[in-house]
């Protein structure tokens, strides 16, 4: 099986060079036929990779520990869930997921402008094909996922103990499908660019594809939030780690052409904003996949030695001198048609959160990459933290949260004062009364979180307002009820609907960013069963220890689970309990003895968690196992000296052993340290991110044929008399 | 105002604007930055200044009291060590010999960790440990 696999990879890599010489050679040449089977060469690649893909996903699923990969990243006791999708947790499972991704993208897209864009996708093809043939040669020459062992081990290594989350193990396919999406939009502005048709029909053909990039990055990036959260025992959701801001920056630069791409639509400008804009995320996508490979710089999560570095980086050379080249070479055609003529437009607007986006992504950049500027700088490497990182992104975030609200309510072109003062009554009322009522509560500590209280008021205020103008209108050419005047009304204009409700998901989101920030209280502590803490008003109550070993389907043993039993209560409020342990599994290394090995492999915290509306009680456990010391030493003394047992006889002892260590801990339970956090509103991140993606499903959704039918005169003025009464 | 001039002026705010953000940036992510050091490069450590602590956990050097826990820290690649005394929680993938990055400012002889500034390279996803055979 793993000769099949290779196979493929090395077919899936010819493919790729004759589907770029075809798809050239049919641009420069106009033969369809052969423009049409550099076309086919990218289903074929998606068909030859689905067959690796799934000779690899059949070795981890039936744990074939002669291939390295499968020993080296799972074993029989993973369950089967997590044998699945460790594939992607390995360097070269995720690397061949990478080119999957890319390639069943590229066939949809390919597929979907078939008999359009005649003189533009042959050169996407080719650009999208030599995405293919890198990742695809990288597979092959340096990092297969097929190499086989000589010998079989008895056991495999298993997944990392932190990956063992549902959510970090569905957060990578939805990343690589946000970076290989964007890579659609980047060829076709490639190939816009080369030849000169630059016009907005590549653009609006492509916009599902860029839309549904940055909807699936950004369910990446949230669901690594909520991975951080519930799963790293620190009770954080952002860390502006480097790989977390790898992801974040082509979303912000994605992000912002969605919004300036309407003006070019509407107004024939920013075509050079645009275009250049789409370049930068591809060019940020392939970023981003490049820091978390190559290990250039510090990062929690651990790269290992990686030799991807060096092609990577001839990739984003090549990638943006390219892009400049091609940008430069058709300035003179990427001239806008009009002029701003306001900045008291929507426009303007648009533009202004345009340069606030790129000035989020340029700080996230400086940031992240700092190390290596500094180093180049004055020869020392030096890093800057996540307080460098909120003194501007505080700001930055409240500005662009206003502008969410502020842009639906200004016309294009000009807005005039009578305009502003009528639609802009309601979000400042809106804004206003939260601000009155966070003063009366005496929330006064954080102006920052205040601001964005009040912005985000604003912003829900705008929305309500637009929905309600919008459902009158409707109702005024029909005699439809409220609630099925509002169902209409987002079906006619599911993009318009879908971004105000993505709007709307963001102000919920960063209230809970900004209320979680400034608010949150935290303590670590050292308590003995029967001892309690308060914090934030809360009175947590150690009140057992709990301990358990855990065996695996197969009867071989998992882990030993060692954590706490709480008591929780505010006030005179009824109590609730709460959990946390910290799961111990084995080592490998054969050094060790065997009863130690199961506490010096890998561990991983569960933590405790009461999410609310209000707040969250959050708890992390750290148990001392020094007091075991002493039977651990002791039981690895035993089993070095007990010769002529069977392997079941050893397991069985070994089982005996550690259930009585289990029993010890929580007869004799020693002082255990637990971080408790209380954090107000991080059950409205969720909330608004889901919002959010409600917005971005609606957006998606295609337009039905009632959204398709013009307006006509006499119903456009009963809506003009509506709204000039509204 | 003649459009053109008004145009020009736009330019000028925008590009100011864009030059001050820049300056900011630049002076205050030098003046903000703590340097990497490993242990070797800490002899000539400044008492109170923040560095970027990089390193392995020395075998046999970690204990405990509390919350408050002991270690040394050594190079990646050498024998030069220094005594790390840190309080918060360890994140889980820390042991003796993995390698951690941890924010540290020099007390007496004693380099004193940041609150939850300690992070550890976990045996990543990319680079597990081999199987034994």
């Amino acid at each position: 099986m793993p000769t099949a696999g290779r196979a493929c990879l090395i077919i899936a890599l010819a493919i790729c060079f004759y589907g770029i010489a075809a798809s050239l050679y049919g641009a420069r040449t106009g033969r369809r036929e052969v423009i049409a089977s550099g076309r086919r060469s990218v289903y074929a690649l998606a068909g030859v990779l689905v067959v690796a893909f799934a000779v690899l996903e059949a070795a981890f699923a039936r744990t074939d520990l002669s291939f390295a990969l499968v020993a080296s990243h799972s074993s029989t006791t993973t369950p089967l869930f997590y044998r699945l999708t460790a594939v992607w947790s390995s360097q070269e499972g995720s690397l061949l997921l990478w080119v999957l991704l890319l390639s069943l993208w590229s066939s949809a897209v390919l597929f979907a402008t078939r008999r359009r864009l005649r003189e533009v996708a042959p050169y996407a093809t080719a650009v999208l094909l030599g995405f293919g043939a890198f990742f695809c040669a990288l597979l092959v020459f340096l990092e297969s996922p097929f190499d086989r062992l000589a010998v079989p081990p008895a056991e495999g290594v298993g997944l990392n103990p932190l990956l063992r989350h549902p959510s970090m193990m569905i957060h990578p396919p939805m990343l690589y499908s946000g970076y290989t999406l964007f890579a659609v939009p980047f060829a076709f502005a490639v190939g816009a660019l080369i030849t000169g048709r630059l016009g907005s029909e590549w653009i609006r053909r492509t916009r599902p594809f860029t839309l549904a990039a940055w909807f699936l990055l950004g369910i990446g990036i949230v669901l690594g939030a909520r991975w951080s959260y519930s799963e790293l025992g620190w009770g954080g959701y952002w860390a502006w780690d480097p790989v977390e801001n790898a992801s974040l920056m082509p979303w912000l630069t994605g992000t912002a052409f969605l919004h300036s791409v309407m003006i070019q639509e509407k107004r024939g400008m920013l075509k050079v904003w645009n275009v250049s804009l789409v370049l930068a995320t591809g060019v940020l996508a392939i970023l981003g996949t490049f820091l978390v490979r190559s290990g250039i710089l510090e990062s929690i999560h651990a790269f290992g030695a990686s030799t991807l570095g060096i092609p990577f980086l001839v990739l984003i050379v090549a990638m943006i001198g390219g892009s400049i080249a091609l940008v430069a070479a058709r300035s003179a055609a990427l001239r806008s048609e009009h002029r701003l003529d306001s900045l008291l437009s929507r426009e303007a607007a648009f533009l202004l959160n345009n340069l606030v986006l790129v000035s989020l992504c340029f700080v996230v950049f400086w940031g992240t990459f700092f190390p290596l500027i500094s180093e180049a700088l004055t020869g020392d490497e030096a890093s800057v933290g996540p307080p460098w990182f909120n003194r501007y992104v505080t700001p930055l975030a409240l500005v662009l949260v206003l502008l969410s609200g502020i842009g639906p309510l200004i016309a294009w072109r000009r807005a005039t004062a009578a305009n502003l003062r009528r639609t802009f009554a309601v979000p400042t009322a809106a804004s206003l009364a939260v601000l009155a009522a966070v003063l009366a509560a005496g929330v006064t500590e954080s102006i920052g979180a205040v601001l964005m209280f009040c912005f985000a008021a604003f912003v829900l205020g705008t929305v309500g307002q637009e929905l309600w103008r919008g459902v009158r209108a409707r109702r005024a050419m029909s005699d439809d009820s409220v609630p099925m005047a509002a169902v209409a009304l987002v079906r006619r204009n599911r993009r318009r609907w879908g971004g105000y409700l993505v709007h709307a998901g963001m102000a919920i989101l960063f209230v809970g960013v900004a209320a979680s920030s400034a608010f949150q209280q935290a303590r670590l502590v050292e308590l003995s069963p029967g001892q309690e803490v308060t914090v934030s008003g809360y009175t947590v109550t150690y009140e057992r220890p709990r301990s358990r070993l855990v065996a695996a389907s197969n009867g071989r043993l998992e882990r030993i689970d060692l954590g706490a039993d709480l008591e929780v209560r505010r006030g005179d409020g009824a109590p609730f309990a709460l959990a946390t342990y910290k799961s111990y599994f084995p080592s490998m290394d054969p050094s060790l003895g065997p009863v130690s090995r199961f506490f010096e492999g890998e561990a991983t915290t569960e933590v405790g968690l009461k999410a609310g509306w209000r707040r969250d009680v959050w708890t992390a456990v750290a148990p001392d196992i020094r007091r075991l010391q002493e039977r651990i030493d002791e039981g690895d003394r035993v089993f070095r000296g007990a010769e002529g047992l069977s392997d079941a006889q050893r397991g069985a002892f070994l089982a005996e052993a550690l259930r009585g260590l289990t029993r010890s801990y929580t007869q004799d339970p020693p002082p255990a340290t637990f971080r408790i956090i209380a954090s107000p509103m991080v059950t409205w991140i969720w909330l608004g991110a889901l919002v959010v993606f409600g917005g971005g499903l609606l957006a998606l959704w295609p337009a039905g044929a009632a959204a398709r039918r013009p307006a006509t005169a006499a119903g456009l003025a009963r809506v003009a008399r509506e709204l000039g009464r509204a | 105002m003649d459009p053109a001039r008004k145009r020009t002026i736009r330019l000028v705010v925008a590009l100011g604007c864009a030059l001050t953000l820049a300056c900011a940036l630049v002076y205050t992510s030098f003046s903000a930055a703590s340097e990497a050091r490993e242990p070797s490069q800490l002899s000539t450590a400044e008492a109170g200044v923040v560095y970027q602590l990089t390193g392995k956990v020395a075998k046999g050097s970690y204990r405990h009291e509390g919350t408050l826990h002991f270690f040394r820290v050594r190079d990646r690649d050498g024998s030069a060590s220094v005594p790390v005394r840190y309080r918060g929680q360890l994140p889980d993938p820390f042991r003796e010999g993995r390698e951690v990055i941890v924010d540290v400012r020099k007390q007496g002889d004693v380099f004193v960790g940041e609150p939850d500034s300690l992070i550890t390279k976990c045996p990543s996803k990319f680079s597990a440990e081999q199987p034994a055979t």
